[in-house]
């Protein structure tokens, strides 16, 4: 009796304590996105079911076509900032000690403390034809006239993988920690080379610190808006930059839910091939 | 223990007192453009009314869709374009009727009162009174493109790398209107108005090549014309002014074909919940001295009558040298934008983007 009466409050307690998590993820995620689902089969002219807004997307070149040149970009971010960060953080994990560790991790904190609007600001001062570079460079006579370096898609690029750099190295940092030092040492003492030591003991042992990393950059990178709108050129397209616009200055709820939805699809679609290719499992890589 | 509930009790009874003190101070809570409520005009309203103005900066899309997403709840003043009144109430009901006899209408300009309460009048209601208008048309750096008069000269290739301008509809109709067409006579004809759309976004694509970027916000276009990085734009007169104090050479010019003329208004959101308030805001600011003090912000001219007269000499001569007596004439004013149009001009805005 007294232990039936222990497991139903026990389970009250457990059920009180995840009311919160329960309410927020029914009430802030899964709600407003079956709205979204509603939205987006509904013809609001003649309130019936219809797949038109899913049509629009494949058959209007223009949106398919930027949804693979967002992806294509946020692939390319994800890789470039894997290269710069990995070797940050082994120097971050392996080779600081004590302090200057705690220091050289804090560098990498601190543009994080400022918004991200403002750091792209910052980039476009820096960047723009009468900038802070150009200027440098026509006073260094490197130049003869001002240079522009925005309104690119590498001034893209390069903002991306600036917003990014910090969610990569703090996965990468924390798995490269859980590295014994000793099994470098071994490999050493066997006669592995530089090359070797990286490729047979620390890339293997960091897979799921890079796996997870590459993902959220990868999520971050497609879902941004800002950095594409405000660093972008002209011709710069990117896919939530449709959703906004269909949102917002269309009134075109349903073609906003309709893309909005399919972003959430085929993004999941890339990241679960990607976890196949690198032959890792979603639950190794989060736990 | 004993100290612990005395403190809790403490929190508790602080907290109720500023639940009840919050509860006390009247609110309006305005949905309006960067400049048209100065800090200036709030305080001066606290001080005679009590009522604390909580102000949200937006523009005429953000406004409709922030409103149609709670069906006219969250705000108790808003102030969207003369031309997205009706056909906004109609598709989305997100209004409430203008109560006139609240409204002190001897302090407006006769002449746009009416124009304003005759185009956002829906089944027999008026939605609408007038607050600030302007214009869009160009500013030109007269340095170095005094040549350029009209929205087609943007693509002279002289200026190849030179220009800037919006990718939205006002960018479409400039262009029509200097491409000879008359596309607010065509905006209840869909086939006519989509063939005319189709024709500037042609012109649009191939003047690409000219534009240095699409500006999107203010700044972005003041940075841009200040440095000299580009040295003719389509923007709005409030721009162009603000860089003629800076900069002489810069100026707004009066397009050829006609600059561009809004009107914002004051709109009641349908769930407001301070309607009182509102009428109170709307007659204190159009009260003459008021009005000047947010010319002097925005940039813009108001409805209201007799504030010229506190408006600073600098923005009247400003005023002068863009507009002649003939410019004013030449000004066309945007009618109500039917339902629709914003697809088939998203469209034409899309390819031109990704041309």
């Amino acid at each position: 009796m007294s232990s039936l009466r222990t497991t139903s409050t026990f389970k009250l307690g457990m059920w009180l304590l995840l009311a919160p998590l329960c309410l927020w993820l029914v009430l802030l995620i899964i709600l407003p996105h079956l709205e979204l689902l509603v939205f987006s089969f509904t013809d609001p002219e003649k309130d019936s079911f219809t797949f038109g807004f899913y049509q629009e997307f494949f058959l209007e070149p223009l949106y398919w076509r930027t949804f693979v040149r967002t992806a294509v970009m946020s692939i390319m971010a994800t890789i470039l900032t894997l290269l710069i960060a990995f070797p940050v953080a082994f120097y971050i994990a392996k080779m600081l000690k004590g302090r200057s560790k705690g220091i050289v991790f804090a560098m990498c904190l601190i543009p994080f403390w400022v918004s991200e609007l403002v750091r792209t600001f910052g980039w476009m001062i820096l960047l723009r034809e009468s900038g802070v570079i150009s200027n440098f460079l026509q006073w260094s006579g490197l130049s003869d006239g001002p240079v522009e370096l925005l309104y690119t898609d590498a001034t893209i690029m390069l903002g991306l993988v600036y917003t990014s750099m910090l969610f990569m190295v703090v996965p990468l940092v924390s798995t490269l920690d859980s590295l014994d030092d000793s099994y470098i040492e071994a490999g050493y003492d066997l006669g592995g080379t530089n090359w070797n030591v990286l490729r047979e003991i620390v890339i293997p042992h960091a897979v799921p610190g890079i796996v997870s990393g590459c993902i959220i950059v990868f999520m971050l990178s497609l879902g941004n808006y800002l950095t594409p709108v405000l660093l972008g050129g002209k011709d710069s397209l990117w896919f939530t930059e449709q959703i906004y616009t269909q949102f917002i200055t269309r009134f075109n709820w349903e073609q906003g839910s309709a893309f909005g939805l399919l972003l959430l699809l085929l993004s999941s679609l890339i990241v679960w091939a990607g976890l196949k290719i690198s032959g890792q499992s979603f639950a190794k890589t989060m736990g | 223990m004993k100290k612990l509930n005395t403190l809790s009790l403490a929190i508790v009874l602080a907290s109720g007192l500023i639940a009840t003190s919050a509860q006390a101070a009247e609110e309006l809570r305005l949905l309006t453009w960067g400049g048209y409520a100065p800090k200036e005009v709030i305080d001066l309203f606290e001080k005679e009314t009590g009522i604390i103005v909580k102000v949200t900066k937006s523009n005429n899309e953000e406004m409709i869709s922030k409103l149609k997403a709670t069906r006219g709840a969250g705000f108790d003043l808003a102030q969207p374009s003369q031309d997205r009144v009706a056909s906004a109430q109609k598709a989305f009901k997100i209004y409430k009727p203008m109560d006139l006899s609240k409204i002190n209408d001897s302090q407006f300009i006769a002449s746009m009162l009416a124009a304003t309460k005759g185009q956002s009048t829906v089944d027999g209601e008026v939605y609408a009174v007038p607050h600030v208008w302007g214009s869009s048309g160009l500013i030109v750096n007269r340095a170095t493109s005094a040549d350029i008069t009209d929205y087609t000269d943007l693509c002279k290739p002289a200026y190849a790398g030179k220009v800037t301008y919006r990718l939205k509809r006002p960018t479409l109709i400039a262009f029509a209107f200097a491409m000879g067409e008359d596309p607010f006579a065509a905006y209840s004809d869909v086939e006519k108005y989509t063939q005319i759309m189709e024709k500037v976004g042609a012109k649009l694509t191939e003047c690409k090549a000219n534009v240095k970027a699409y500006w999107s916000g203010g700044d972005a276009l003041l940075s841009l014309m200040r440095s000299g990085e580009t040295t003719a734009a389509m923007a709005w007169d409030a721009g162009g002014w603000k860089l003629n104090r800076d900069n002489a050479d810069i100026t707004f010019v009066a397009p050829k074909s006609g600059a561009l003329g809004w009107i914002d208004t004051f709109v009641l959101p349908r769930k407001t919940k301070n309607e009182e308030g509102a009428y109170k805001w709307i007659n204190f600011v159009m009260r003459p001295d008021i009005a000047a003090k947010i010319t002097a912000a925005a940039g813009n001219f108001t409805a209201s009558k007799g504030s010229d007269d506190f408006v600073d000499a600098k923005a009247k001569a400003q005023y002068q040298e863009s507009f002649s007596a003939k410019d004013i004439d030449n000004i066309k004013w945007y009618p109500p934008v039917p339902a629709g149009l914003e697809k088939i001009e998203g469209k034409i805005l899309d390819r031109v983007k990704a041309s």
